[in-house]
């Protein structure tokens, strides 16, 4: 009976690495190989990732360059922050997008797939912040108008 | 014992069906990266609501973070995390070349780059103790108050940060580190501060050119600078001295900054550093043809999933901590 019951899990167990296995292969083969809304194809998966290499490093120069220069035209308030740090935030987005995109290979994954790791992030992370940064601003505002003393 | 099989269900519970595309071993790595997502998302949220609450007195991070390896003295923002970054940018490319070269089953190109990126990831985890090492030596020192308000030092000659231990004058004092041997054996602190709270109060007093900047923003985003008479008064209020920043005390200001500074970069350092480890023992799978011989090297595309991801998350903890 035992005996039984092992064999026919290593039976099992084979049939489903040879799907695996199967599975696998094909979607090695299956790359998306352009990127920018298809505004720019490369010729292999390989130039791809350089490609992406660069249009990163592209972006974070650019970061790193604003937050030295910090340029005055920036530094004017929009929706309660900086418009600097709006640019500093968008840009990470875009940066985040195509590590997952590309390097994640979340192009290449089926729609259900891709929705169900992307869906509840884009859902939670900005209800979280939403309620936590209104929170905090309220109470700022709180101490700030003469209930908490600067120093004591 | 027999397994009984309904024709009609075949397709669907047969196996092989898989609605997914995606193996059980890569689908249970993209649970785990979500649910580490949002715990990332915790905590710089945290980090967020804490700031947002201290809006008009949060530490600027360019002040603090000012050193570069090999430029002493020279006040040089950024430039190091943004090297950090391209470091770790660029073993993420090693990794996903790795997984390329897997899907065409070269095993030496694996190797080749999977050794790329284990050194880039150490590098990543080395240059973050050395960031470490001078957050908690700090820099100029500050005096703190009862409130826990920090007081630091400027010289209005130059305008330049003072550092207390230039301007501190010798004061006898027989104060001494408290010892379990020689005092209450259940009692015991960590080394006293270079210079004591005495001596900097002396020095500051005899100079009349120093003057205290306190922690609150004005509306230009700089730190408020007082007058002479001001700042004597709120020396004469301090209480202890500060160098460095622990989870405790902070000399550059508020002192969650420091607690969400080792929290988040040290739990985004842990990731690193188990990442490096997994990657080592692939590494060494890939040596040993492990992966040859299973006809694929789906291992590798999940560790570089993993890989990936603590790359995402640095990518935001490099914006919330020092662009933003």
């Amino acid at each position: 009976m035992a005996l039984c019951r092992f064999s026919l899990g290593i039976c099992f167990h084979l049939f489903l690495s040879r799907i695996n296995h199967k599975t696998f292969k094909m979607a090695a083969e299956g790359h998306k190989l352009a990127i920018f809304r298809g505004l720019l194809k490369f010729k292999s998966n390989q130039q791809k990732i350089w490609g992406v290499l660069i249009f990163l490093s592209i972006v974070t120069t650019i970061e790193v360059a604003l937050g030295i220069i910090k340029p005055e035209s920036l530094m004017v308030s929009f929706l309660r922050m900086k418009i600097l740090n709006w640019i500093f935030i968008i840009l990470t987005i875009v940066k985040a997008y195509y590590i997952a995109w590309d390097f994640m290979h979340i192009r290449d994954e089926r729609s259900g797939l891709k929705n169900s790791i992307v869906l509840p992030l884009l859902i939670l992370i900005p209800y979280l912040a939403f309620i936590l940064l209104i929170e905090a601003d309220y109470i700022f505002e709180v101490m700030d108008s003469g209930f908490v003393s600067w120093n004591f | 014992m027999e397994v009984t099989v309904n024709a009609e269900n075949e397709e669907v519970w047969g196996g092989g069906n898989k609605p997914l595309n995606a193996s059980y071993g890569k689908l249970m790595m993209w649970f785990f990266i979500v649910s580490d997502a949002l715990t990332f998302t915790g905590f710089l949220v945290s980090y967020g609501f804490s700031r947002f609450k201290n809006i008009n007195s949060w530490p600027i991070a360019d002040e603090v973070f000012t050193h570069f390896p090999f430029l002493h003295g020279i006040d040089a923002p950024m430039y190091y995390v943004a090297l950090m970054t391209f470091v770790l940018i660029f073993s993420s490319v090693t990794m996903v070349l790795a997984v390329d070269a897997g899907h065409h089953m070269q095993k030496s190109k694996v190797t080749f780059y999977m050794l790329l990126t284990i050194i880039g990831g150490a590098i990543f985890v080395g240059s973050q103790a050395w960031e470490w090492k001078n957050f908690i030596k700090g820099e100029y020192g500050a005096l703190e108050t009862r409130g826990g308000q920090i007081l630091q030092f400027v010289d209005t000659t130059t305008g330049k940060r003072a550092a207390i231990q230039e301007f501190a004058i010798g004061v006898e004092t027989d104060r001494a580190t408290h010892q379990p041997s020689n005092g209450i054996w259940y009692q015991s602190e960590t080394a006293l501060p270079t210079v004591a709270l005495a001596e900097v109060k002396k020095g500051f007093i005899e100079d009349e050119n120093l003057v205290v900047r306190t922690q609150l923003l004005d509306e230009n985003g700089q730190k408020t600078v007082l007058s002479r008479s001001e700042s004597l008064a709120k020396v004469n209020e301090a209480v202890a001295v500060v160098e460095g920043a622990n989870l405790v005390h902070n000399e550059y200001g508020n002192r969650l900054f420091a607690d969400f500074f080792f929290f988040i970069t040290g739990f985004h350092g842990f990731h690193v550093l188990s990442g490096v480890v997994i990657n080592i023992i692939i590494f060494f799978n890939v040596i040993l043809g492990t992966y040859e011989k299973r006809g694929h090297y789906e291992m590798v595309e999940k560790v570089g999933l993993y890989w990936h991801f603590v790359d995402l998350v640095w990518v935001f903890v490099f914006t919330f901590f020092y662009l933003v």
